[in-house]
């Protein structure tokens, strides 16, 4: 993706993306003090609303969990050379897969109603990525236009078949009905308490594992697998993967259903888990959320994992800012996620290159 | 050490202040936000009026999606305010939600009915306030042919096209009315360019008056009848002023007066759960007079409307309102 500045391991995947948070806070910290607010009660609220209790730990685990998925999405992607924009869209047309299940099917009971929701959901997505991957392996349509076209495509049929199709009648806002009990993803409050251990009620739901099972799954497919090395090879070089025999058409291909199968998993977390109903712009962003994110975690699953817990943890403690400190809008919450994306991808070279010249200096002093 | 205990003296007294202020009123706003120049900020505007009036402050959040709606009521009904104001019909789930989970706390919904007992629904008729500046446009109108643009396509907008019909078709039978709705998303309230568009097309088949019902859409509705020496009429708030001499008048939705009146009640230990249905009668609904359009409206116009507006009242004219049955006669 970008010139390879080399710098040891830890510091790739830890220091640089920590440094990069770092700056990002300090000047949305100016910022804030701009506006007359105090920058480390500011930061104070938000952690504390994120993690301090265990409904703002649910909300950001939850919010999280939709980009755990896109930003394995973008990621999955990135390593076969690819630029995977229309995370927005195939998880809208993922929520389209899982809402036909959870409406037409819901005679089944819930252990295979949700399974099947999940696999329509993944199902539809992958469908939705395939043809912009089609058009670019055998025609070179540039993904990221076609992609960005596919999102415009995915909420404009979605608004189409939700008011003359599958929409509730006479209802004022677009949406479907709420799906059968079976359909739903059992909150992890809900399971607690079966348990016997109250915990507050919160959005998290089971979503949240399924999205740790994918992250571990794609390190597998991408570092264990015969598929995974085919991926990375045309990422690194198309000619050279082409070379040793590997058809860059079908590692494209393959590479976007992954891509479009794991965006279109949104679904399973917004709307089997917490709307039970299919509604306009469910997706609120997390399509675009997950480029940031799988930059920040330098397209490992791991690192991803952990940006997408900031991502939850700016989204939920932004919110409680917005509450306890009524001069902090939701625009300024945007304002310092946008300050992180900023630092953690387009600056990204801020901090790696000084470090690169200050540990190669080391290593020739040794 | 001297400080630190000040600041606690400080932190309690300013407690104490806080729980010693009967209501804590909250308002959470639907996704358009708290400045969308129409009906959000018609609660905004309410809610500012309440407290210049009364000094009690209150706390407002804007969503930023559909999650925090349950969030942001939970939130407040939990730091122990009430009356907490949900703006629009979306809120509806969520309300019904958080209100069986705080039965203490006091839950209005503005444009929604529901059934709890410890919440109060507004809605309004804004099919009588149509009516009335319907009957209005027909009276202006030198072509007999005039226009309605509306924003999104869902029955409360189709309420305020039957009531507008209903109107012109009161005053002169003979009458021709378009409509057009701006589209069949959240994005049609918020389309200047389109709405201009629709109203041009109207105009050229022969409109020379046109009623809006399209928020944000609106504004280019009014901007294009005044290019083109037309009349517009506008909608929720007084719109008169933004093309003086152009807008013919307004169709006054007074969430302001809705907000103002439930914050009131609660201070005042008189807020009651329930349905309450705002129409002309109770002024929720009406038509703006102001210096802006004082040289359109002719003494037998209104003269006209105020006749309508009393057998409305008295039941003399009966309005029919499409929600009731998802129809329009005529």
């Amino acid at each position: 993706m970008s010139a390879p500045i080399e710098v040891p391991r830890w510091v790739d995947l830890a220091l640089v993306p920590a440094l990069a948070v770092v700056a990002a806070f300090l000047v949305a910290g100016l910022v804030v003090l701009a506006i007359g607010e105090n920058p480390l009660s500011a930061t104070l609220i938000l952690l504390r609303g994120a993690l301090g209790s265990g409904e703002g730990l649910g909300f950001t685990l939850y919010y999280a969990t939709n980009f755990i998925f896109t930003g394995l999405a973008v990621a999955v992607a990135f390593h076969a050379g690819l630029f995977n924009i229309g995370g927005e869209g195939q998880a809208t047309l993922g929520g389209l897969g899982a809402a036909l299940v959870c409406l037409r099917l819901d005679f089944l009971p819930a252990w295979a109603l949700v399974p099947l929701g999940a696999l329509s959901a993944a199902a539809f997505g992958a469908a939705w990525a395939f043809i912009p991957a089609w058009l670019q392996a055998r025609r070179g349509s540039h993904i990221v236009i076609t992609t960005i076209m596919f999102n415009m495509l995915a909420s404009a049929l979605l608004v189409y078949l939700l008011v003359n199709v599958m929409g509730k009648p006479g209802s004022m806002s677009v949406e479907t009905r709420v799906f059968a009990p079976a359909a739903h993803v059992p909150f992890v409050h809900e399971l607690a308490a079966q348990f016997g251990v109250p915990i507050p009620a919160s959005p998290l739901n089971l979503s949240f594992v399924l999205a740790l099972a994918m992250a571990a799954l794609m390190w597998v497919v991408l570092w264990r697998t015969r598929l995974g090395y085919a991926i990375r090879t045309v990422g690194a070089s198309p000619t050279a993967a082409a070379y040793a025999g590997i058809s860059n058409t079908r590692v494209i291909v393959v590479a976007m259903l992954i891509s479009g199968g794991l965006a279109g998993l949104v679904a399973v977390n917004e709307i089997m888990g917490v709307q039970e109903r299919l509604l306009l712009e469910f997706t609120s962003g997390a399509g675009f959320i997950g480029i940031a994110v799988a930059l920040m975690g330098r397209s490992h699953p791991f690192g991803i994992v952990l940006a997408s817990i900031l991502f939850g943890v700016l989204y939920q403690g932004g919110t409680e800012l917005a509450f306890d400190m009524p001069s902090i809008t939701r625009d300024m919450v945007v304002t310092i996620s946008g300050l992180v994306i900023l630092f953690a991808g387009a600056l990204d070279g801020l901090f790696r290159r000084p470090l690169a010249a200050a540990f190669a200096g080391r290593g020739k002093g040794a | 050490m001297r400080g630190w205990i000040l600041g606690v003296v400080a932190a309690t007294a300013m407690g104490g202040a806080a729980w010693a202020q009967e209501v804590k009123p909250a308002i959470v706003y639907d996704l358009g936000g708290k400045f969308d120049k129409s009906f959000n900020e018609g609660v905004y505007n309410g809610a500012e009026q309440f407290k210049k009036a009364t000094g009690i402050e209150y706390r407002d959040f804007e969503i930023q999606n559909d999650a925090q709606r349950e969030q942001a009521l939970r939130r407040f009904a939990r730091d122990g305010f009430s009356p907490i104001v949900a703006v629009g019909f979306s809120q509806a789930s969520a309300v019904e939600k958080v209100a069986k989970e705080f039965p203490n706390a006091k839950f209005t919904i503005i444009d929604m009915v529901v059934d709890a007992p410890n919440v109060q629904s507004v809605v309004f008729k804004e099919h009588e306030g149509s009516f009335l500046v319907g009957l209005l446009a027909a009276k202006a109108s030198k072509t007999g042919k005039v226009g309605f643009v509306g924003g999104m396509d869902i029955p409360l907008i189709r309420k305020f096209a039957c009531g507008y019909v209903q109107g012109v078709k009161f005053a002169n039978p003979s009458a021709e009315v378009f409509q057009n709705m701006t589209g069949t998303t959240g994005a049609a309230w918020n389309d200047p360019v389109k709405g201009a568009e629709l109203a041009k097309a109207q105009i050229d088949r022969g409109a020379d008056v046109i009623y809006h019902a399209a928020g944000g859409t609106g504004i280019g509705v009014l901007r294009a009848t005044a290019d083109a020496g037309k009349l517009g009429i506008g909608v929720d708030s007084n719109q008169n002023g933004l093309h003086p001499g152009k807008v013919l008048t307004s169709m006054l939705k007074r969430v302001d007066t809705a907000t103002v009146a439930t914050f009131t009640q609660a201070k005042d230990n008189k807020w009651k759960a329930g349905v309450s249905v705002l129409g002309l009668a109770e002024g929720g609904v009406g038509w703006a007079l102001d210096d802006n359009n004082k040289a359109l409206i002719t003494a037998d116009m209104k003269a006209a409307a105020d006749k309508a507006a009393a057998d409305i009242i008295s039941g003399a004219i009966k309005v029919h309102d499409y929600m009731s049955d998802q129809k329009c006669p005529g």
